[in-house]
């Protein structure tokens, strides 16, 4: 009994730092996607300011998700991080290079060296989501046995694990477009408002599709957890479609009220938490599909699930306050950037969207080289490839 | 597995080949790490400290301390936060064996340590951005958590530690764990001297590095109270904790002689059970001997038992295969620690007697020399006492139940993140002090122009001049 809590509290977790510590790393991604240095910095502005406070907070979720993972599953914990070596490896170089790009970006003074630590940020927000979605991915087609001595490169490359990876990547960016839509909003900014949910609209398009396509490719490669996705879990999948659609159509709307971007982003973040546990409740009980291990029999002690709930408990009680706290404290935009001034100033003076000063802008090579639509629109395409050719494998 | 002859897994241990570089891994992350963790644990205290005085007394000079070291601090915690997590991920990538073992049993005190990670970050978010709008003392209350957390986080952390030396707790019946005391875990029998060590040991990491920046700006002549007062809150809290460092060490030496005779008979030479066993301070054990140290007689079972007369058990107690690799390095680890630290007990007591013969700090340049390196040399000590717990173990890594052999990962291929490890972290280590130094020259030349770049964040120059005074 106590192990399926765990194994909830584990799924809170997860969902926690998907609709949390995701939304980072889709920022990230549209760092990578907002062009030239001049173009592209409104958006970087408003990015860097929206996750700067609360960047490190979210990304705890990961650490309280491993180690709730290892202490209750412990088996099947050592078995996935064998398996699941190389992608998590990946993963891991990602979150390191992301967290220190951003806050190295933040203190640099010379632009090149700006750009580099950007590009390290922004390129590793993109890497993070990816080699996670594989391992989830892995993992849901059963590609992890119960005993695992090595690694294994075809566990992650197939074609559901690979789609689950642009999946990620893809619900990052549209959480991440659609929390900065409304932050957008709020500073009164209509241009970065637009450019944002035109950003989310896209986002939600290619993480529905994206969706659909695991959905069918699961079919085939796990078909017990299809027959899960379509049977146990169908209502937690109609919700996560219906709140994607409400999305699209409340930013279509495009409002400007501060409780209309609220209602779309906790519909937003509905939508995939509907998804992450939409997959855990078709797998239920099983822990690593096509092994008998399940929550209760992957290593863990009755005490230890007490403990973990315990510390679950006292989680709700410190941490669920805190992060209300940290999280109206940003919203009220009490949270400036330390000795530095703000760029609410800058938008104040009427400057949002303008390079500060001509002579900073260098003619030099930028690793942010071409404009959003293109980029984006390539980025499809190139999925859309990869899509086929899994399909024809 | 745990039962087989330990001949048996060191040589499985040859055969697979990734036991080195995954201990060699993990030191690197973890030796990184550490230094990173210090600051996250103590630097809060410092920079409160710095804030309080600077609130209380209307302070100029100590908040704007405060602000520039809590904009530091934002570097450093989330370099720490990253690095952490690197350390989260090699426990199942590099140690499966372990984990899949007795991940049921240590990774109890983890989850507390994640729940005041929590706090640590969340709370640092307020604190280190809300400089600008949040009233002074309800800022100040902001940064209290961060301090805490620091501490009970570090406590958390290291329980686990202390298990792999003291493992206790747990019951476990034909290689399965079947129950868990969670509380008998957290507080094991040597977490009670190396929580109170590592702790202290952050304090004054910190505290002397703060200080030694200030010295060396002092040094370089630049006397004035900006300076001075830098040093002094840095220094004084941490020459103040030198000698209840010294004594938990003392302290936690005796206790390792009892409980980990072993890894003692290591950091103090003693290859066989004897009574009047002599100390070694220095010198290089090989074939039986010690080359260059000094030696004192009965002076290592005075200090294992108060009594020249003291049984010290010795190395011979355990088969080769159970004693660790390397008893030369053990112990002049061990030696430089305890140098080191009463060195910096020296510079403590040379500037307590200054201010108590005449209410000032010591004027002559060796004090300020040392002052300067006494950062350096305080991490160094850290370093030091960590290789000690660490490579005393072996080749245990859950104390007399699991080698470290039996727990690294079965994967190939180790050397090639190692690798990639060392490389990222040069980088990403290179890019800190770089840029910690380089807001310190920005902040000396008081000039922000060069800060304010089309890209990113856009500083205002007026906003900075409005926060350097404003409060």
């Amino acid at each position: 009994m106590a192990a399926y809590v765990v194994g909830g509290i584990l799924l809170a977790g997860i969902t926690l730092y998907a609709v949390l510590g995701g939304a980072d790393f889709g920022a990230g991604l549209w760092d990578l996607l907002a062009g030239t240095t001049a173009r592209g910095w409104a958006p970087r502005a408003l990015i860097d300011e929206s996750i700067t406070p609360v960047w490190e907070a979210n990304h705890v979720w990961l650490v309280f998700d491993l180690v709730i993972f290892w202490t209750a599953f412990p088996h099947a914990f050592a078995a996935v991080m064998t398996t699941l070596a190389l992608p998590l490896w990946l993963a891991l170089a990602g979150i390191v290079l992301r967290g220190a790009g951003f806050a190295f970006r933040k203190e640099l003074s010379r632009l090149p060296a700006q750009r580099a630590a950007g590009a390290a940020f922004a390129f590793s927000s993109l890497m993070t989501p990816f080699f996670m979605g594989t391992v989830i991915g892995a993992i849901a087609t059963g590609a992890v046995p119960a005993v695992a001595s090595h690694a294994s490169l075809d566990a992650w490359t197939s074609p559901t694990a690979l789609l689950a990876g642009f999946l990620f990547v893809a619900a990052c960016g549209y959480l991440a477009a659609v929390y900065l839509t409304g932050e957008a909003a709020r500073r009164g900014d209509q241009r970065l408002q637009a450019y944002f949910t035109y950003r989310a609209q896209a986002a939600a398009i290619a993480a529905g599709a994206l969706s659909l396509a695991t959905l069918a490719e699961l079919n085939t490669s796990s078909p017990a957890l299809y027959a899960g996705l379509t049977g146990r879990s169908l209502p937690l999948v109609v919700i996560a479609g219906v709140c994607g659609l409400a999305v699209v159509a409340l930013l279509a709307a495009g409002r400007r009220g501060p409780g209309w971007h609220t209602l779309t982003r906790v519909i937003a973040a509905l939508g995939v938490a509907a998804v992450v546990w939409g997959w855990g409740v078709a797998q239920y009980p099983v822990l690593l599909p096509g092994t008998p291990v399940t929550l209760a029999s992957a290593g863990g002690t009755h005490a230890t699930f007490v403990a973990l709930i315990v510390v679950a408990i006292a989680a709700v009680i410190l941490v669920v306050p805190s992060f209300a706290l940290l999280f109206s404290l940003q919203s009220r935009r009490l949270l400036g950037t330390g000795e530095q001034g703000t760029l609410s100033a800058a938008a104040a003076a009427g400057r949002t969207g303008q390079p500060r000063a001509a002579h900073h802008q260098r003619p030099a090579p930028d690793p942010h080289r071409g404009p959003a639509t293109p980029g984006a629109a390539l980025g499809t395409i190139v999925i859309a490839m990869v899509i086929r050719r899994l399909r024809h494998r | 597995m745990t039962h087989a002859g330990p001949a048996v897994l060191l040589a499985v241990a040859r055969v697979s080949g990734e036991v080195v570089p995954a201990r060699a891994q993990m030191a690197t992350t973890l030796g990184f790490h550490i230094i990173l963790a210090c600051l996250g644990i103590a630097l809060p205290s410092v920079v409160l400290l710095a804030e309080f005085i600077g609130l209380r007394r209307r302070d100029e000079t100590a908040l704007r301390l405060a602000r520039r070291w809590s904009q530091a601090m934002g570097v450093l915690v989330a370099v720490g936060a990253v690095t952490g997590t690197v350390l989260s991920f090699e426990m199942g990538l590099l140690w499966p064996g372990l984990m899949r073992r007795y991940g049921a049993v240590l990774g109890f005190p983890f989850g507390v340590e994640g729940l005041f990670f929590f706090l640590e970050a969340i709370f640092a978010g307020i604190y280190l951005w809300g400089w600008r709008r949040l009233a002074g003392w309800a800022h100040w209350w902001s940064g209290v958590p961060i301090a805490l957390s620091g501490i009970f986080g570090a406590m958390s952390v290291i329980a686990v530690n202390s298990w792999m030396n003291q493992p206790g707790g747990f019951a476990q019946r034909g290689g399965r764990i079947v129950s868990v005391n969670p509380a008998q875990v957290f507080f094991n029998r040597a977490a009670i001297y190396e929580m109170p060590h590592m702790i202290l040991a952050a304090y004054m990491v910190t505290g002397f590095l703060v200080a030694g920046v200030y010295a060396a700006g002092i040094l370089r002549g630049r006397r004035d109270r900006h300076h001075y007062t830098g040093f002094a809150l840095g220094f004084v809290p941490a020459a103040v904790l030198t000698p209840f460092q010294i004594f938990v060490g003392d302290t936690a030496a005796r206790a390792i002689a009892h409980d980990q005779p072993v890894k003692y008979a290591s950091m103090e030479y003693v290859p066989r059970t004897a009574r009047h066993v002599p100390e070694w301070l220095g010198g290089v054990y090989a074939g039986g001997r010690v080359y260059g140290g000094v030696r004192i007689p009965d002076l290592d079972s005075l200090l294992a038992g108060f009594g020249p007369g003291t049984r010290v058990i010795g190395w011979d107690s355990v088969p080769a295969a159970d004693r660790p690799p390397v008893v030369w390095l053990i112990h002049l680890c061990f030696d430089v620690m305890v140098g080191l630290a009463f060195l910096l007990l020296l510079a403590g007591l040379w500037a307590l007697y200054e201010w108590w013969r005449r209410r000032r700090l010591p004027p002559q340049r060796p004090f300020w020399w040392a002052g300067a390196v006494s950062g350096v040399a305080a991490v160094v000590a850290m370093e030091c006492g960590w290789v000690v717990t660490e490579v005393g173990r072996q080749p245990w890594v859950v104390y007399r139940l699991q080698t470290v052999a039996a727990a690294a990962t079965t994967n190939g291929g180790v050397i090639t993140s190692l690798s990639l490890v060392i490389i990222v972290y040069a980088v990403i280590g290179a890019a800190t002090i770089l840029i910690l130094r380089m807001l310190s020259r920005r902040w000396r030349r008081g000039d922000v122009s060069e800060a304010a770049v089309p890209y990113g964040p856009n500083p205002e120059p007026q906003d900075l001049a409005a926060g350097e005074t404003g409060r």
